[in-house]
């Protein structure tokens, strides 16, 4: 009777404790898994599906950089290879390990025109159908990999010196960056010829920033998430025939709350507490 | 010569397939493309592991169907023919772990009786099922952001960086801590293919009338635990978690131990 008391003793205290260190090491590694997703300002392959999927899917294989850095365009003349664009994260890039991205200033995207790293994807991370154009052909001009955006205040164009590396590194010239001209008021005889991205068509594929002169590059590519605003769908515009039918058979609606007792002229005066 | 035969083999074995994965990258090779996670074999047969589609698919994502196939291809090869081979003959970690083992012989660390029990064997286990739910909780593959295999695979194919500290880690982990530490008691990998391998034809097999009770074997085998049977019956190695590496055949002096193909039919 004490025997079997004693094993039914020793049973619970070493499930309780099994129980306890799985819950441990669950916590310990849901919460390390959770920090180590978190790294915004990566740039990834063409076609890569949104970064939150993206590194769900990632099966991390390599296929995709294999296929970059062994393209026929990579090789050096004499024949030998070159570094590809795409770099597996490894322990100290911060990035979601084995994870492919780039960095624009090291190696830009070349954006083959076969875009030979998307097809080999096998886990669907990078997925093909939204590089393909209504020929059913890959177009990797369709690809977003990011947004390239200028700082002004460091771009020497902006200070009226003439520069257009970026515009004439942009594999879709003049399109995806545009340069506008505008008069030079300090000197009255020069003109600004400004830098202009264009968001619809820039492909985020860097070879601005590689080539941008400045020191720390004043044009550079972020994630498009990171690169753009969201003005929300309560903005309607006017003068626009095609958004105006979005509020066609819209309703009024009241809403009510704290503040709707109140004069607006009152509580835009009063102090913020909303 | 007789009694290193297969650990030459697998060593063999492990560093063809490394040095394929590595000329895929390096050369642009079309033998074995990818990593352990998704490869392509010849260029066309896909290839994958298991354990990480399942996380996957955990997380939330449905993966294409090259993948499946992949984990399908790879779940039916070691269900029917290698059992838990893939640890003691593809993967790179069992030479880390190897060492460690056969270092802690020498320094004699065995016998020092250092005996982390709160460990055991089937810990395993409850990591793979723990890993799987924190892929589903937290929307990553869990084991991915720290496997040291794929880790090690993936430096040994694209350059290492800091990522070559997971691997110390591992061997001071099993040189000094826990006795097969790593692959014997923790990695979940090696606990799937525990399970899918249960069923694999090529096993070891005892003959107990030649045994001599050395229990040389039994000292060498990270499993130990799998020989219950030696000096006393003529059975096979029958556990899933025997990882067919052929040690014990090689350090058995009396031809008690053979590599066998099980037979299913006659009981």
């Amino acid at each position: 009777m004490a025997d079997s008391n004693n094993n039914r003793r020793k049973f619970m205290a070493t499930t309780l404790q099994s129980v306890g260190l799985t819950a441990l090491g669950g916590l310990l590694w849901s919460g390390y898994s959770d920090e180590v997703k978190a790294s915004p300002l990566v740039l990834r392959p063409p076609a890569a599906i949104e970064e939150e999927d993206f590194l769900k899917a990632c099966i991390k294989c390599g296929l995709c950089a294999e296929a970059c850095v062994n393209r026929d365009s990579n090789k050096n003349t004499d024949g030998s290879q070159r570094d590809g664009t795409l770099i597996m994260a490894k322990g100290g890039d911060h990035k979601m390990i084995g994870t492919p991205f780039f960095i624009p200033t090291e190696i830009p995207c070349y954006m083959c025109d076969d875009i030979p790293c998307v097809p080999v994807c096998p886990s669907g991370a990078l997925d093909m159908k939204s590089v393909l154009n209504k020929e059913n052909e890959l177009d990797i001009n369709l690809a977003r990999m990011g947004l390239a955006v200028v700082h002004k205040e460091s771009c020497v164009a902006f200070w009226g010196i003439q520069c257009d590396a970026c515009y004439r590194a942009c594999p879709i010239q003049g399109e995806a960056i545009t340069i506008e001209h505008q008069k030079n008021d300090r000197t009255g005889k020069h003109a600004f010829l400004l830098p202009i991205v264009h968001s619809d068509i820039c492909t985020g594929c860097g070879l601005c920033e590689k080539a941008c002169i400045t020191e720390e590059p004043a044009i550079f590519v972020l994630p498009v998430e990171e690169a753009t605003g969201r003005a929300g769908n309560h903005y309607v515009k006017g003068w626009d025939m095609k958004d105006q039918l979005r509020v066609k058979d819209a309703k009024e609606i009241h809403t009510v709350d704290e503040r709707s007792d109140k004069k607006a002229s009152d509580y835009l005066n009063m102090e913020v507490e909303y | 010569m007789k009694n290193i035969k297969y650990l030459l083999l697998r060593r063999v074995s492990q560093f063809t397939i490394l040095f394929l994965y590595f000329g895929a990258n390096a050369y642009g090779w079309h033998m074995l493309e990818g990593t352990f996670g998704a490869s392509r074999l010849f260029g066309f047969i896909p290839l994958s592991d298991p354990y990480m589609v399942i996380q996957v698919l955990a997380s939330g994502f449905v993966l294409g169907v090259d993948v499946l196939l992949g984990a399908l291809i790879i779940i039916l090869f070691y269900m029917i023919v290698g059992g838990r081979a893939f640890c003691s003959w593809v993967c790179p970690i069992n030479m880390v772990t190897d060492l460690a083992n056969w270092l802690r012989r020498k320094l004699n660390l065995d016998k020092e009786e250092i005996n982390y029990r709160f460990i055991k064997r089937r810990a395993r286990y409850w990591i793979m099922v723990l890993g799987i739910i924190v892929s589903a909780v937290v929307g990553v593959a869990a084991f991915e952001v720290l496997s040291p295999i794929t880790i090690m695979q993936r430096g040994i194919i694209f350059g290492f960086g800091a990522g070559i500290a997971v691997v110390i880690a591992i061997f001071l982990f099993d040189l000094f801590g826990i006795k097969n530490g790593w692959c014997g008691h923790l990695c979940p990998l090696g606990a799937t293919y525990s399970i899918i391998g249960k069923t694999s034809l090529i096993r070891v097999d005892h003959n107990h009338e030649n045994c001599t009770n050395c229990m040389d074997c039994k000292v060498v085998c990270p499993e130990n635990q799998v020989l219950y049977m030696i000096n006393k019956e003529s059975i096979m190695v029958t556990d899933g978690e025997c990882t067919n590496c052929g040690r014990c055949i090689d350090v058995c002096n009396d031809d008690a131990l053979e590599f066998n193909i099980r037979n299913f039919i006659k009981k």
